[in-house]
């Protein structure tokens, strides 16, 4: 047994801990921490199998900004317990939950089997296999040949923030209306 | 390294004009910055749309592709791109009096638009999917703001919340259809796909099909076609009504730019798109039409009316091959002319204290303001397609596309349909004509920029109907240069 197996194991035992404590816990601050061990434990799967890149942009994107995200809003909504989201559902709910999580095991278990795996990554895409997943691999893509859809991705983040200023920004009211009388701007409609 | 860029083919000769409408959309936003300059925004609009134009016909005629076959210049786009320039233009010359009166001529508002239109051109240049995605992304997330930005009005803000979560909600679709064909063919480059298609259509017809319908669903919620289109008349009631002309026409025309350019070049080998659209056509124009014969409110009768001109256009989709194309790029130009008019006219009206652009606002207009009341006349007799108007011209030429190939039912369908619009037209010109005001009417006040885009417009909507011939060669010569 070398360290690559014992690193998978601990990895593994770990992300499914994590995931099993994140539903079985009453206070979803808790459950959100549960779920950054596990993706944490996951990341840790990704970077073994030689995709470094996706490891870490697991940790940076799901780990941390979204993660953020989640721990914000329980905070905002100032949920303590699970209670706080209402009243249980009703028993129909309980066992349609418990039936759907059944089906997607048993979808998986399926699919797992049926897969026929490759014994190693074959050029998708046309990387080259030997660094598929790295991040010189990505990287060197997407600033060659994915450079232009790169670019309009930046212009996209740039004017969906000008845009989320506008909306959020306070009304001017000095700047209503430069013009005579009867073009008075409309006032508040109340309906 | 440098093998690398050589074969990528960087050229940034195909994006001069997107490139400029970029870089003058920055100085707009720097210009908004600063209340002492922000009132030069509207003027440093147009000069860089002005200067985009002319780098766009500078084009015409020049095919290339660049930046790892990303980006093609064919004269199809460069007849888009310089369609959704001069709508841009129009619509600067017609919202600048409204927006002072609203409180919203702001520096954001031209930037937004500019990057708007930025979208719709990388859309129009494009032969990759991703590339389309990112410009349809580009184009709608400004289009969501500018639907919402007069915040005094619910209307406004209803139309912003209404028309972002269907856009969101479109994109989902496209992309996942975009996703399929990846899954199928591997690529997302529509070259390839053509290239490659019988092998993807053996292999993976599931995922194809599946694909096609996705992105189809897409651009349809895009272009506001019928299944799809609950959302276009509450989001055009509610937005700005100089943001509501611009919806009307330059995104209708992105996204049909995009729908030509993936459907009839990049899968016109699939044969049951024909049919597909052949519904999608009928509904879309009876459906439109319909609704509109019911309607109170002139801003939401022209919604339901661009409805049913989406119809007319899906029609040229149905039929496919070059003169089709030729045939919707006429019409999608002509619808411009005349939709950004009759527009421009309520534009106008509204400007006026309370108006709401009801239809019994409209009555005693003759007496208050008799030429601004014949040129309304104008573009409705060319939104329901009497001669000597483009309007005419440009059903005659979409519908005799589709009679010489054999479309008799859909043509005679889409004849039917322009009988049933003439009525709803025809009773704006009678309410202004010929109905009593009830109290002393008010009259509406007109200004030089308002003048210039009714000009403009009417101009455009009686010379390119009397004068077709020239129209009808440059969208001849509007062909995919993707061999």
């Amino acid at each position: 047994m070398n360290l690559d197996t014992v690193i998978f194991f601990a990895a593994a035992v770990v992300a499914v801990f994590g995931a099993t404590m994140m539903i079985a816990q009453k206070n979803p601050i808790a459950s959100a921490l549960y779920l950054i061990l596990s993706l944490v434990a996951q990341a840790i799967l990704y970077v073994q199998l030689g995709g470094l890149f996706l490891g870490s942009i697991l940790i940076v994107v799901y780990a941390g900004a979204i993660m953020v995200l989640f721990l914000f809003v329980i905070m905002l909504l100032n949920l303590r317990s699970s209670d706080d989201l209402g009243p249980p559902p009703p028993a129909l709910g309980r066992f349609t939950k418990y039936a759907f999580g059944i089906l997607l095991s048993v979808e998986l278990i399926v699919i797992v089997k049926a897969a026929r795996m490759p014994s190693k990554a074959t050029g998708v895409l046309g990387f080259p296999v030997e660094d598929f997943g790295s991040v010189k691999a990505v990287s060197t893509q997407m600033f060659t040949t994915y450079v232009y859809p790169l670019e309009l991705t930046g212009i996209l983040m740039l004017i969906a923030v000008v845009g989320a200023v506008v909306i959020a920004k306070k009304e001017n009211n000095a700047q209503v209306s430069d013009d005579s009388g009867s073009d008075r701007p409309a006032k508040k409609q109340v309906s | 390294m440098i093998d690398y860029v050589s074969a990528l083919s960087i050229d940034f000769g195909l994006i001069v004009p997107e490139i400029t409408v970029l870089v003058t959309s920055f100085v707009v936003m720097m210009l908004a910055c600063s209340k002492k300059v922000s009132s030069w925004s509207s003027t440093v609009t147009l000069v860089g749309y002005v200067l985009a134009l002319w780098f766009t016909t500078r084009q015409w005629g020049h095919q290339g592709s660049g930046f790892a076959d990303m980006v093609t210049c064919d004269n199809f786009g460069i007849v888009f791109k310089a369609i959704f320039i001069v709508a841009s233009i129009i619509v600067v010359f017609l919202g600048h009096r409204y927006l002072r009166v609203k409180g919203l001529h702001r520096g954001e508002y031209y930037a937004l638009m500019l990057v708007s239109t930025l979208g719709m051109m990388v859309m129009a240049n494009s032969s990759d999917l991703i590339v389309l995605f990112l410009g349809l992304e580009i184009m709608s997330v400004p289009l969501y703001v500018m639907a919402g930005m007069y915040r005094r009005s619910l209307e406004s803000n209803e139309a912003g919340i209404k028309y972002f979560f269907m856009g969101a909600f479109s994109t989902a679709f496209l992309l996942l259809g975009i996703a399929f064909i990846f899954g199928a063919s591997g690529t997302t480059n529509l070259r390839s796909i053509v290239t490659d298609f019988s092998y993807i259509a053996n292999s993976f017809p599931v995922y194809l099909y599946a694909g096609v319908a996705l992105i189809l669903i897409g651009f349809g919620f895009k272009v506001g076609t019928v299944p799809f289109h609950t959302w276009v008349p509450d989001v055009y009631q509610g937005a700005p009504t100089p943001v509501t002309a611009f919806f009307s026409v330059a995104p209708k025309a992105a996204g049909f730019a995009a729908l030509l350019r993936v459907f009839v070049y990049g899968f016109s080998e699939v044969t049951i798109l024909s049919d597909v659209f052949w519904v999608l056509a009928v509904l879309t124009m009876t459906v439109g039409n319909l609704l509109a014969l019911r309607q109170d409110n002139v801003k939401r009768m022209l919604a339901y009316s661009s409805i049913s001109h989406a119809g007319y256009i899906l029609v040229a989709l149905v039929v496919g091959g070059a003169d089709a194309v030729a045939a919707a790029i006429f019409y999608l130009v002509a619808y411009t002319m005349f939709n950004l008019g009759g527009f421009g006219v309520v534009t106008l009206l509204e400007t006026r204290s309370g108006c709401k652009s009801e239809f019994n606002e409209l009555r005693g207009l003759s007496k208050t303001n008799p030429y601004l009341t014949a040129t309304l006349a104008l573009f409705m007799f060319a939104l329901s397609g009497f001669p000597p108007t483009v309007g005419f011209i440009g059903k005659f030429y979409i519908f005799s596309a589709a009679m010489q190939s054999g479309f008799v039912w859909l043509t005679v369908i889409g004849v039917m349909n322009s009988f049933v619009s003439v009525y709803y037209y025809l009773r704006v010109i009678k309410t202004s004509f010929f109905d009593e005001a009830e109290g002393t009417p008010v009259p509406a006040v007109l200004s030089p920029t308002i003048i210039i885009a009714l000009v403009i417009t009417a101009v455009g909507t009686l010379g390119l109907g009397l004068f077709p011939q020239q129209l009808l060669q440059l969208s001849q010569a509007a062909i995919f240069g993707m061999p």
